[in-house]
Protein backbone atom coordinates (compact mmCIF):
# COMPACT_ATOMS: atom_id res chain seq x y z
CA UNK A 1 0.00 0.00 0.00
CA UNK A 2 1.32 3.40 -0.88
CA UNK A 3 -0.20 6.73 -0.03
CA UNK A 4 -0.42 9.60 -2.49
CA UNK A 5 -0.58 13.34 -1.95
CA UNK A 6 -4.36 13.45 -1.74
CA UNK A 7 -4.29 10.79 1.00
CA UNK A 8 -1.72 12.79 2.97
CA UNK A 9 -3.93 15.84 2.55
CA UNK A 10 -6.94 13.83 3.76
CA UNK A 11 -5.27 12.39 6.88
CA UNK A 12 -3.75 15.79 7.72
CA UNK A 13 -7.28 17.16 7.62
CA UNK A 14 -8.56 14.28 9.78
CA UNK A 15 -5.75 15.03 12.26
CA UNK A 16 -6.48 18.78 12.05
CA UNK A 17 -2.88 19.64 11.22
CA UNK A 18 -2.27 22.32 8.63
CA UNK A 19 0.31 21.16 6.09
CA UNK A 20 1.54 23.52 3.38
CA UNK A 21 1.28 22.23 -0.22
CA UNK A 22 5.06 22.15 -0.64
CA UNK A 23 5.42 20.01 2.50
CA UNK A 24 3.11 17.30 1.15
CA UNK A 25 5.56 15.48 -1.20
CA UNK A 26 8.40 15.01 1.35
CA UNK A 27 5.85 14.02 3.99
CA UNK A 28 4.32 11.44 1.63
CA UNK A 29 7.79 9.98 1.01
CA UNK A 30 8.51 9.71 4.75
CA UNK A 31 5.12 8.22 5.57
CA UNK A 32 5.47 5.67 2.78
CA UNK A 33 8.86 4.63 4.13
CA UNK A 34 7.36 4.09 7.58
CA UNK A 35 4.37 2.19 6.17
CA UNK A 36 6.69 0.00 4.06
CA UNK A 37 8.64 -0.74 7.25
CA UNK A 38 5.59 -1.73 9.30
CA UNK A 39 4.11 -3.83 6.51
CA UNK A 40 6.56 -6.62 7.41
CA UNK A 41 3.90 -7.66 9.95
CA UNK A 42 1.90 -9.15 7.08
CA UNK A 43 4.36 -12.06 7.17
CA UNK A 44 3.28 -13.06 10.70
CA UNK A 45 0.56 -15.65 11.03
CA UNK A 46 -1.96 -14.27 13.50
CA UNK A 47 -4.82 -16.68 12.84
CA UNK A 48 -6.49 -17.54 16.14
CA UNK A 49 -4.46 -14.90 18.02
CA UNK A 50 -6.39 -12.48 20.19
CA UNK A 51 -5.26 -8.84 20.07
CA UNK A 52 -3.48 -7.75 23.24
CA UNK A 53 -5.68 -5.49 25.30
CA UNK A 54 -3.75 -5.29 28.58
CA UNK A 55 -0.07 -5.96 29.24
CA UNK A 56 -0.66 -6.79 32.88
CA UNK A 57 -3.36 -9.23 33.86
CA UNK A 58 -5.54 -6.92 35.90
CA UNK A 59 -9.18 -6.02 36.22
CA UNK A 60 -10.06 -2.40 35.75
CA UNK A 61 -11.14 -1.08 39.12
CA UNK A 62 -14.60 0.29 39.67
CA UNK A 63 -15.73 2.99 42.02
CA UNK A 64 -18.96 4.60 43.08
CA UNK A 65 -20.20 7.02 40.41
CA UNK A 66 -20.01 10.26 42.33
CA UNK A 67 -18.43 13.67 41.88
CA UNK A 68 -15.03 13.64 43.59
CA UNK A 69 -13.38 16.67 42.06
CA UNK A 70 -14.12 20.04 40.53
CA UNK A 71 -15.71 23.32 41.53
CA UNK A 72 -12.77 25.51 40.54
CA UNK A 73 -13.40 27.00 37.09
CA UNK A 74 -10.64 29.57 37.59
CA UNK A 75 -8.00 26.84 37.84
CA UNK A 76 -9.49 24.99 34.87
CA UNK A 77 -9.39 28.15 32.77
CA UNK A 78 -6.02 29.37 34.04
CA UNK A 79 -4.12 28.07 30.99
CA UNK A 80 -6.71 28.91 28.34
CA UNK A 81 -5.36 31.12 25.55
CA UNK A 82 -8.77 32.87 25.53
CA UNK A 83 -11.41 32.73 28.26
CA UNK A 84 -14.31 35.02 29.09
CA UNK A 85 -16.97 35.02 31.79
CA UNK A 86 -15.87 31.64 33.13
CA UNK A 87 -15.88 29.91 29.74
CA UNK A 88 -13.39 28.82 27.09
CA UNK A 89 -13.91 30.88 23.95
CA UNK A 90 -13.57 29.73 20.34
CA UNK A 91 -14.16 31.36 16.94
CA UNK A 92 -17.83 31.68 16.02
CA UNK A 93 -19.20 28.29 14.90
CA UNK A 94 -22.65 29.37 13.64
CA UNK A 95 -23.27 31.53 10.60
CA UNK B 1 37.39 16.52 49.66
CA UNK B 2 34.77 15.07 47.34
CA UNK B 3 32.51 17.68 45.78
CA UNK B 4 28.98 17.46 47.17
CA UNK B 5 27.68 16.90 43.63
CA UNK B 6 29.84 13.78 43.31
CA UNK B 7 28.04 11.96 46.12
CA UNK B 8 25.51 9.30 45.20
CA UNK B 9 22.00 9.73 46.59
CA UNK B 10 22.68 7.09 49.24
CA UNK B 11 25.95 8.81 50.26
CA UNK B 12 24.31 12.25 50.28
CA UNK B 13 21.48 10.97 52.48
CA UNK B 14 24.05 9.58 54.94
CA UNK B 15 25.93 12.90 54.97
CA UNK B 16 22.72 14.83 55.56
CA UNK B 17 21.63 12.54 58.36
CA UNK B 18 25.05 12.79 60.02
CA UNK B 19 24.92 16.59 59.75
CA UNK B 20 28.10 16.79 57.63
CA UNK B 21 26.36 19.30 55.37
CA UNK B 22 22.89 20.75 55.02
CA UNK B 23 20.31 20.17 52.30
CA UNK B 24 20.68 23.87 51.47
CA UNK B 25 24.45 23.46 50.94
CA UNK B 26 23.92 20.36 48.82
CA UNK B 27 21.20 22.06 46.78
CA UNK B 28 23.28 25.21 46.29
CA UNK B 29 26.17 23.07 45.01
CA UNK B 30 23.83 21.55 42.43
CA UNK B 31 22.36 24.92 41.46
CA UNK B 32 25.91 26.22 40.84
CA UNK B 33 26.78 23.14 38.78
CA UNK B 34 23.50 23.40 36.84
CA UNK B 35 24.13 27.08 36.07
CA UNK B 36 27.65 26.33 34.88
CA UNK B 37 26.40 23.57 32.58
CA UNK B 38 23.91 25.53 30.49
CA UNK B 39 25.94 24.62 27.41
CA UNK B 40 24.55 21.08 27.67
CA UNK B 41 21.00 22.44 27.29
CA UNK B 42 19.75 19.72 29.67
CA UNK B 43 17.39 21.92 31.70
CA UNK B 44 14.50 23.53 29.87
CA UNK B 45 13.47 25.43 33.03
CA UNK B 46 15.55 26.01 36.17
CA UNK B 47 13.77 26.44 39.51
CA UNK B 48 16.51 27.43 41.98
CA UNK B 49 14.27 29.36 44.39
CA UNK B 50 11.81 26.49 44.54
CA UNK B 51 14.75 24.12 45.17
CA UNK B 52 16.16 26.16 48.05
CA UNK B 53 12.74 26.42 49.71
CA UNK B 54 12.35 22.64 49.50
CA UNK B 55 15.91 22.21 50.79
CA UNK B 56 15.14 24.38 53.83
CA UNK B 57 12.06 22.29 54.53
CA UNK B 58 14.21 19.15 54.25
CA UNK B 59 16.75 20.59 56.70
CA UNK B 60 13.95 21.22 59.18
CA UNK B 61 12.61 17.70 58.74
CA UNK B 62 16.09 16.24 59.22
CA UNK B 63 16.51 18.22 62.46
CA UNK B 64 13.06 17.17 63.62
CA UNK B 65 13.74 13.51 62.81
CA UNK B 66 10.84 13.33 60.38
CA UNK B 67 12.90 13.22 57.17
CA UNK B 68 11.69 11.01 54.32
CA UNK B 69 13.93 8.64 52.35
CA UNK B 70 14.82 11.32 49.77
CA UNK B 71 14.93 14.33 52.10
CA UNK B 72 17.19 17.04 50.70
CA UNK B 73 18.12 15.17 47.49
CA UNK B 74 18.20 17.51 44.45
CA UNK B 75 16.53 15.93 41.43
CA UNK B 76 15.76 16.98 37.88
CA UNK B 77 12.26 16.30 36.58
CA UNK B 78 11.53 15.42 32.97
CA UNK B 79 9.36 18.07 31.31
CA UNK B 80 6.69 15.40 30.68
CA UNK B 81 5.67 15.46 34.37
CA UNK B 82 3.11 18.08 35.36
CA UNK B 83 4.51 20.17 38.19
CA UNK B 84 2.18 22.67 39.77
CA UNK B 85 2.82 26.24 38.65
CA UNK B 86 6.04 25.25 36.89
CA UNK B 87 6.93 24.90 33.17
CA UNK B 88 5.48 21.58 31.92
CA UNK B 89 5.53 21.52 28.14
CA UNK B 90 6.83 18.11 27.05
CA UNK B 91 9.49 20.19 25.25
CA UNK B 92 6.81 21.29 22.78
CA UNK B 93 5.78 24.66 21.44
CA UNK B 94 2.23 23.24 21.39
CA UNK B 95 2.12 23.60 25.19
CA UNK B 96 3.51 27.13 25.06
CA UNK B 97 3.21 28.76 28.48
CA UNK B 98 1.48 25.79 30.13
CA UNK B 99 1.78 25.78 33.91
CA UNK B 100 -0.39 23.04 35.41
CA UNK B 101 -2.71 23.71 38.31
CA UNK B 102 -1.88 20.26 39.70
CA UNK B 103 1.03 17.97 40.46
CA UNK B 104 1.64 14.53 38.91
CA UNK B 105 1.33 11.60 41.30
CA UNK B 106 4.94 10.48 40.76
CA UNK B 107 6.39 13.91 41.55
CA UNK B 108 3.99 14.28 44.51
CA UNK B 109 5.42 11.03 45.85
CA UNK B 110 8.96 12.38 45.50
CA UNK B 111 8.11 15.62 47.34
CA UNK B 112 6.28 13.61 50.04
CA UNK B 113 9.60 11.80 50.61
CA UNK B 114 11.53 15.07 50.84
CA UNK B 115 13.15 15.40 47.40
CA UNK B 116 14.13 18.79 45.98
CA UNK B 117 13.35 19.92 42.40
CA UNK B 118 16.19 21.71 40.61
CA UNK B 119 14.21 22.24 37.44
CA UNK B 120 12.58 20.62 34.42
CA UNK B 121 14.64 18.57 32.03
CA UNK B 122 14.44 18.72 28.29
CA UNK B 123 13.32 15.73 26.25
CA UNK B 124 12.29 14.75 22.75
CA UNK B 125 9.05 16.57 21.96
CA UNK B 126 6.15 14.63 23.53
CA UNK B 127 8.69 11.84 24.24
CA UNK B 128 8.91 11.01 20.53
CA UNK B 129 12.51 10.41 19.65
CA UNK B 130 15.69 8.56 20.53
CA UNK B 131 18.22 11.40 20.49
CA UNK B 132 16.68 14.41 22.25
CA UNK B 133 17.01 16.40 19.04
CA UNK B 134 13.24 16.97 18.60
CA UNK B 135 12.85 19.29 21.62
CA UNK B 136 11.61 22.74 20.65
CA UNK B 137 14.41 24.09 22.84
CA UNK B 138 17.04 22.42 20.66
CA UNK B 139 19.23 19.36 21.06
CA UNK B 140 20.54 18.32 24.48
CA UNK B 141 24.26 17.60 24.41
CA UNK B 142 25.75 14.43 25.89
CA UNK B 143 28.42 15.21 28.52
CA UNK B 144 30.42 12.36 26.98
CA UNK B 145 32.64 12.91 23.96
CA UNK B 146 34.63 10.39 21.99
CA UNK B 147 38.33 10.28 22.82
CA UNK B 148 40.22 13.13 21.20
CA UNK B 149 37.04 14.59 19.68
CA UNK B 150 35.11 17.76 20.42
CA UNK B 151 32.09 16.71 18.36
CA UNK B 152 28.75 17.02 20.18
CA UNK B 153 26.99 13.70 20.76
CA UNK B 154 23.34 13.01 21.58
CA UNK B 155 22.40 11.87 25.12
CA UNK B 156 19.78 9.45 23.79
CA UNK B 157 16.07 9.99 24.08
CA UNK B 158 13.48 10.69 24.87
CA UNK B 159 14.71 11.20 28.47
CA UNK B 160 17.91 12.82 27.18
CA UNK B 161 17.84 15.84 29.48
CA UNK B 162 17.50 13.42 32.39
CA UNK B 163 20.41 11.20 31.34
CA UNK B 164 22.67 14.15 30.49
CA UNK B 165 21.93 15.86 33.83
CA UNK B 166 22.67 12.74 35.87
CA UNK B 167 25.88 11.99 33.92
CA UNK B 168 27.08 15.59 34.24
CA UNK B 169 26.36 15.59 38.02
CA UNK B 170 23.94 18.51 37.67
CA UNK B 171 21.21 16.40 39.30
CA UNK B 172 21.65 13.63 41.87
CA UNK B 173 18.99 11.66 40.02
CA UNK B 174 16.22 12.36 37.56
CA UNK B 175 12.79 11.15 36.60
CA UNK B 176 12.34 9.70 33.15
CA UNK B 177 9.59 8.03 31.21
CA UNK B 178 9.89 5.07 28.90
CA UNK B 179 7.50 4.17 26.09
CA UNK B 180 9.82 2.12 23.87
CA UNK B 181 13.20 2.60 25.53
CA UNK B 182 13.23 6.26 26.55
CA UNK B 183 14.79 5.60 29.97
CA UNK B 184 17.09 2.70 29.09
CA UNK B 185 18.67 3.90 25.83
CA UNK B 186 19.60 7.37 27.22
CA UNK B 187 21.01 5.67 30.32
CA UNK B 188 23.17 3.46 28.09
CA UNK B 189 24.37 6.48 26.08
CA UNK B 190 25.48 8.37 29.20
CA UNK B 191 26.91 5.73 31.54
CA UNK B 192 23.96 5.95 33.92
CA UNK B 193 21.47 3.48 35.39
CA UNK B 194 17.87 3.63 34.17
CA UNK B 195 14.97 1.37 35.08
CA UNK B 196 11.51 1.15 33.56
CA UNK B 197 9.35 -0.74 36.04
CA UNK B 198 6.43 -3.01 35.19
CA UNK B 199 3.59 -1.22 33.41
CA UNK B 200 1.25 -0.02 36.16
CA UNK B 201 3.90 0.20 38.89
CA UNK B 202 4.11 4.00 38.68
CA UNK B 203 1.00 6.10 38.25
CA UNK B 204 0.67 7.83 34.88
CA UNK B 205 -1.60 10.50 36.39
CA UNK B 206 -0.23 13.95 35.57
CA UNK B 207 2.32 12.63 33.08
CA UNK B 208 1.65 14.09 29.64
CA UNK B 209 0.50 11.12 27.56
CA UNK B 210 2.22 9.74 24.50
CA UNK B 211 1.16 6.07 24.10
CA UNK B 212 -0.91 5.16 27.13
CA UNK B 213 -0.59 1.36 26.94
CA UNK B 214 3.21 1.69 26.97
CA UNK B 215 4.11 4.86 28.93
CA UNK B 216 5.76 4.19 32.28
CA UNK B 217 7.82 6.39 34.60
CA UNK B 218 11.10 5.40 36.19
CA UNK B 219 14.35 6.87 37.55
CA UNK B 220 17.71 7.59 35.95
CA UNK B 221 20.48 7.56 38.55
CA UNK B 222 24.20 6.99 38.94
CA UNK B 223 23.99 3.66 40.75
CA UNK B 224 21.60 0.74 40.98
CA UNK B 225 21.12 1.47 44.68
CA UNK B 226 20.13 5.07 43.96
CA UNK B 227 17.72 3.89 41.26
CA UNK B 228 16.18 1.42 43.71
CA UNK B 229 15.74 4.16 46.29
CA UNK B 230 14.10 6.54 43.81
CA UNK B 231 11.84 3.87 42.32
CA UNK B 232 10.62 2.97 45.80
CA UNK B 233 9.38 6.55 46.20
CA UNK B 234 7.98 6.96 42.68
CA UNK B 235 6.02 3.69 42.59
CA UNK B 236 2.70 2.94 44.22
CA UNK B 237 -0.98 2.47 43.65
CA UNK B 238 -2.96 5.51 42.57
CA UNK B 239 -6.74 5.40 42.23
CA UNK B 240 -6.47 8.30 39.76
CA UNK B 241 -4.81 6.02 37.18
CA UNK B 242 -7.09 3.09 36.31
CA UNK B 243 -4.11 1.08 35.03
CA UNK B 244 -2.12 1.60 38.23
CA UNK B 245 -1.56 -1.70 40.01
CA UNK B 246 -2.91 -2.13 43.52
CA UNK B 247 -0.18 -4.15 45.17
CA UNK B 248 2.43 -3.22 47.73
CA UNK B 249 5.73 -1.70 46.57
CA UNK B 250 8.54 -3.97 47.72
CA UNK B 251 11.57 -2.63 49.55
CA UNK B 252 13.77 -2.42 46.47
CA UNK B 253 16.97 -1.64 48.34
CA UNK B 254 16.52 -4.73 50.48
CA UNK B 255 16.37 -6.76 47.26
CA UNK B 256 20.00 -5.85 46.48
CA UNK B 257 21.54 -8.84 48.22
CA UNK B 258 24.13 -9.45 45.50
CA UNK B 259 23.33 -13.15 45.81
CA UNK B 260 22.39 -14.64 42.42
CA UNK B 261 23.45 -18.23 43.07
CA UNK B 262 21.20 -20.63 41.21
CA UNK B 263 19.41 -17.85 39.37
CA UNK B 264 18.63 -18.71 35.76
CA UNK B 265 19.61 -16.02 33.28
CA UNK B 266 18.28 -16.22 29.72
CA UNK B 267 20.23 -15.05 26.67
CA UNK B 268 17.78 -14.42 23.82
CA UNK B 269 19.39 -15.58 20.60
CA UNK B 270 17.29 -13.20 18.49
CA UNK B 271 19.07 -10.22 20.10
CA UNK B 272 22.22 -11.08 18.16
CA UNK B 273 21.69 -9.64 14.68
CA UNK B 274 24.51 -9.91 12.13
CA UNK B 275 24.89 -6.15 12.36
CA UNK B 276 25.64 -6.18 16.10
CA UNK B 277 29.00 -4.42 16.56
CA UNK B 278 31.69 -6.82 17.87
CA UNK B 279 32.43 -4.60 20.87
CA UNK B 280 28.79 -4.84 22.00
CA UNK B 281 28.84 -8.60 21.53
CA UNK B 282 32.04 -8.71 23.59
CA UNK B 283 30.48 -6.65 26.35
CA UNK B 284 27.46 -8.94 26.38
CA UNK B 285 29.72 -12.03 26.64
CA UNK B 286 31.51 -10.29 29.50
CA UNK B 287 28.18 -9.74 31.24
CA UNK B 288 27.38 -13.42 30.88
CA UNK B 289 30.76 -14.30 32.40
CA UNK B 290 30.18 -11.97 35.38
CA UNK B 291 26.82 -13.55 36.13
CA UNK B 292 28.30 -17.04 35.80
CA UNK B 293 31.02 -16.03 38.27
CA UNK B 294 28.26 -14.93 40.62
CA UNK B 295 26.77 -18.42 40.53
CA UNK B 296 23.98 -17.87 37.99
CA UNK B 297 23.08 -20.48 35.44
CA UNK B 298 23.06 -19.24 31.84
CA UNK B 299 20.56 -20.55 29.32
CA UNK B 300 19.92 -19.61 25.71
CA UNK B 301 16.28 -18.77 25.11
CA UNK B 302 14.27 -17.91 22.03
CA UNK B 303 11.94 -14.96 21.56
CA UNK B 304 10.91 -15.73 17.98
CA UNK B 305 8.82 -12.63 17.31
CA UNK B 306 11.51 -10.15 18.35
CA UNK B 307 12.14 -9.05 14.77
CA UNK B 308 8.56 -7.77 14.53
CA UNK B 309 8.63 -5.68 17.70
CA UNK B 310 9.71 -2.38 16.13
CA UNK B 311 7.10 -2.55 13.36
CA UNK B 312 4.45 -3.40 15.96
CA UNK B 313 5.56 -0.49 18.10
CA UNK B 314 5.51 1.96 15.19
CA UNK B 315 1.84 1.14 14.62
CA UNK B 316 0.61 0.92 18.21
CA UNK B 317 2.47 3.96 19.60
CA UNK B 318 1.53 6.42 16.81
CA UNK B 319 -2.07 5.18 16.91
CA UNK B 320 -2.32 5.91 20.62
CA UNK B 321 -0.43 9.17 20.16
CA UNK B 322 -2.81 10.41 17.46
CA UNK B 323 -5.67 9.86 19.89
CA UNK B 324 -3.90 11.30 22.96
CA UNK B 325 -2.62 14.39 21.17
CA UNK B 326 -6.07 15.23 19.82
CA UNK B 327 -6.51 17.18 23.07
CA UNK B 328 -4.21 19.98 21.84
CA UNK B 329 -6.86 22.10 20.24
CA UNK B 330 -5.74 25.67 20.97
CA UNK B 331 -8.77 26.07 23.25
CA UNK B 332 -7.95 24.77 26.72
CA UNK B 333 -4.20 25.29 27.06
CA UNK B 334 -1.07 25.93 25.08
CA UNK B 335 -0.57 27.56 21.72
CA UNK B 336 -3.42 29.09 19.77
CA UNK B 337 -3.13 30.44 16.26
CA UNK B 338 -6.24 32.23 15.09
CA UNK B 339 -8.02 31.02 11.98
CA UNK B 340 -11.02 31.93 9.84
CA UNK B 341 -13.22 29.38 11.63
CA UNK B 342 -12.99 26.75 14.37
CA UNK B 343 -11.52 24.00 12.16
CA UNK B 344 -9.02 26.40 10.67
CA UNK B 345 -7.98 27.50 14.16
CA UNK B 346 -7.41 23.85 15.19
CA UNK B 347 -5.37 23.09 12.08
CA UNK B 348 -3.29 26.27 12.26
CA UNK B 349 -2.60 25.87 15.99
CA UNK B 350 -1.56 22.23 15.60
CA UNK B 351 0.38 22.93 12.41
CA UNK B 352 2.39 25.62 14.19
CA UNK B 353 2.64 23.90 17.58
CA UNK B 354 3.86 20.39 16.70
CA UNK B 355 7.34 19.64 15.38
CA UNK B 356 8.13 17.38 12.43
CA UNK B 357 8.47 14.03 14.23
CA UNK B 358 5.29 14.57 16.25
CA UNK B 359 3.35 15.44 13.08
CA UNK B 360 4.70 12.34 11.35
CA UNK B 361 3.56 10.10 14.19
CA UNK B 362 0.14 11.72 14.49
CA UNK B 363 -0.39 11.31 10.73
CA UNK B 364 0.75 7.66 10.74
CA UNK B 365 -1.48 7.02 13.74
CA UNK B 366 -4.44 8.73 12.09
CA UNK B 367 -3.88 6.66 8.95
CA UNK B 368 -3.62 3.26 10.67
CA UNK B 369 -6.78 3.97 12.66
CA UNK B 370 -8.77 5.34 9.72
CA UNK B 371 -11.72 3.54 8.18
CA UNK B 372 -10.63 0.60 6.04
CA UNK B 373 -7.12 0.35 7.52
CA UNK B 374 -7.80 -0.36 11.19
CA UNK B 375 -7.84 -4.17 10.81
CA UNK B 376 -4.86 -4.33 8.46
CA UNK B 377 -2.61 -2.22 10.65
CA UNK B 378 -3.77 -1.61 14.21
CA UNK B 379 -5.58 -4.88 14.92
CA UNK B 380 -2.80 -6.82 13.22
CA UNK B 381 -0.18 -5.06 15.35
CA UNK B 382 -2.10 -5.76 18.57
CA UNK B 383 -2.19 -9.46 17.61
CA UNK B 384 1.55 -9.55 16.95
CA UNK B 385 1.96 -7.79 20.29
CA UNK B 386 0.17 -10.74 21.92
CA UNK B 387 2.70 -13.08 20.29
CA UNK B 388 5.61 -10.96 21.54
CA UNK B 389 4.20 -11.00 25.08
CA UNK B 390 3.67 -14.77 24.79
CA UNK B 391 7.32 -15.25 23.74
CA UNK B 392 8.43 -13.61 26.99
CA UNK B 393 5.94 -15.59 29.09
CA UNK B 394 7.29 -18.82 27.59
CA UNK B 395 10.92 -17.82 28.18
CA UNK B 396 10.16 -16.92 31.80
CA UNK B 397 8.96 -20.47 32.41
CA UNK B 398 12.62 -21.49 32.07
CA UNK B 399 14.58 -18.47 33.29
CA UNK B 400 14.29 -15.74 35.94
CA UNK B 401 15.72 -12.78 34.05
CA UNK B 402 17.04 -11.95 30.57
CA UNK B 403 20.35 -10.27 29.71
CA UNK B 404 20.72 -8.33 26.44
CA UNK B 405 22.52 -5.26 25.13
CA UNK B 406 20.56 -2.02 25.74
CA UNK B 407 21.26 -0.31 22.42
CA UNK B 408 22.87 -1.37 19.14
CA UNK B 409 25.52 1.38 19.29
CA UNK B 410 27.16 3.97 21.51
CA UNK B 411 25.97 7.60 21.39
CA UNK B 412 26.05 9.11 17.91
CA UNK B 413 26.66 12.67 16.78
CA UNK B 414 24.06 15.43 16.88
CA UNK B 415 22.60 15.71 13.38
CA UNK B 416 24.04 12.36 12.26
CA UNK B 417 20.80 10.36 12.06
CA UNK B 418 18.17 12.09 9.96
CA UNK B 419 16.16 9.19 8.54
CA UNK B 420 13.20 8.28 10.82
CA UNK B 421 13.57 4.51 10.33
CA UNK B 422 17.29 4.58 11.20
CA UNK B 423 16.40 6.53 14.33
CA UNK B 424 13.72 3.97 15.26
CA UNK B 425 16.31 1.16 15.06
CA UNK B 426 17.95 2.55 18.22
CA UNK B 427 15.15 0.97 20.19
CA UNK B 428 15.42 -2.50 18.67
CA UNK B 429 16.45 -4.12 22.00
CA UNK B 430 14.24 -2.03 24.30
CA UNK B 431 10.88 -2.01 22.50
CA UNK B 432 9.98 -5.71 23.00
CA UNK B 433 9.92 -5.45 26.82
CA UNK B 434 7.81 -2.27 26.53
CA UNK B 435 5.25 -4.03 24.35
CA UNK B 436 5.03 -6.79 26.96
CA UNK B 437 4.91 -4.34 29.90
CA UNK B 438 7.92 -5.96 31.60
CA UNK B 439 10.39 -4.31 33.99
CA UNK B 440 13.75 -3.62 32.35
CA UNK B 441 16.91 -1.77 33.32
CA UNK B 442 20.09 -0.55 31.67
CA UNK B 443 23.35 -0.75 33.64
CA UNK B 444 26.59 0.86 32.44
CA UNK B 445 29.17 -1.85 31.89
CA UNK B 446 32.03 -0.52 29.83
CA UNK B 447 33.42 1.87 27.25
CA UNK B 448 33.47 1.55 23.49
CA UNK B 449 36.73 1.63 21.52
CA UNK B 450 36.25 5.41 21.28
CA UNK B 451 35.72 5.80 25.03
CA UNK B 452 31.92 6.09 25.07
CA UNK B 453 29.69 4.31 27.59
CA UNK B 454 27.82 1.12 26.71
CA UNK B 455 25.12 -0.60 28.72
CA UNK B 456 23.55 -3.99 29.22
CA UNK B 457 19.84 -4.51 29.70
CA UNK B 458 18.11 -6.81 32.18
CA UNK B 459 14.48 -7.76 31.57
CA UNK B 460 12.43 -9.33 34.36
CA UNK B 461 9.11 -11.00 34.94
CA UNK B 462 6.02 -8.89 35.46
CA UNK B 463 6.30 -7.10 38.86
CA UNK B 464 9.76 -8.53 39.48
CA UNK B 465 11.80 -5.34 39.56
CA UNK B 466 13.61 -6.86 42.56
CA UNK B 467 15.41 -9.53 40.52
CA UNK B 468 16.22 -7.00 37.79
CA UNK B 469 17.73 -4.63 40.36
CA UNK B 470 19.60 -7.36 42.22
CA UNK B 471 21.16 -8.84 39.08
CA UNK B 472 21.91 -5.28 37.96
CA UNK B 473 23.78 -4.65 41.19
CA UNK B 474 25.90 -7.76 40.56
CA UNK B 475 26.81 -6.55 37.06
CA UNK B 476 27.49 -3.08 38.41
CA UNK B 477 29.87 -4.41 41.04
CA UNK B 478 31.69 -6.63 38.53
CA UNK B 479 31.90 -3.92 35.85
CA UNK B 480 33.34 -1.32 38.25
CA UNK B 481 32.18 1.40 35.87
CA UNK B 482 33.80 4.50 37.33
CA UNK B 483 34.65 6.37 34.11
CA UNK B 484 33.40 9.95 33.93
CA UNK B 485 33.29 12.51 31.17
CA UNK B 486 35.71 15.44 31.50
CA UNK B 487 33.82 18.59 32.50
CA UNK B 488 34.48 20.40 29.20
CA UNK B 489 31.11 22.14 29.49
CA UNK B 490 31.83 24.04 32.70
CA UNK B 491 31.36 27.73 32.11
Amino acid sequence: MSIDLSTVRRIANLARIEVAEEELPPLATELNKILAFVEQLEAVNTDDVQPLTSVVDAQLPQRVDEVTDGGYPDRVLANAPHAEHGFFTVPKVIE
Amino acid sequence: MTALTDLTIVEARAGLTAGEFSARELTQAYIDAMTAARGLNAYIAETPDHALAQADAADQAIRAGTAGPLAGIPLGIKDLFCTEGVHSQASSKMLDGFKPAYESTVTSNLWRDGAVMLGKLSMDEFAMGSSNETSYAGAVINPWRAQGSDQNLVPGGSSGGSSAAVAAHIAAGATGTDTGGSIRQPAAFTGTVGIKPTYGRCSRWGIISYASSLDQAGPIARTVRDAALMLGSMAGYDPKDSTSINRPVPNYRAALTGDIRGLKVGIPKEYRPDTLPPEIQKLWDQGVAWLKDGGAEIREVSLPHTQYALATYYIVAPAEASSNLARYDGVRYGLRVNGSNLNDMYAKSRGAGFGGEVKRRILIGTYVLSAGYYDAYYLKAQKVRSLIARDFATAFQDVDVLLTPTAPSAAFAVGETTDPISMYLNDVFTVPASLAGLPAMSVPTGLSSTGLPLGLQLIGRVFDEETVLNVGSVIERAAKFTARPTSWWRA
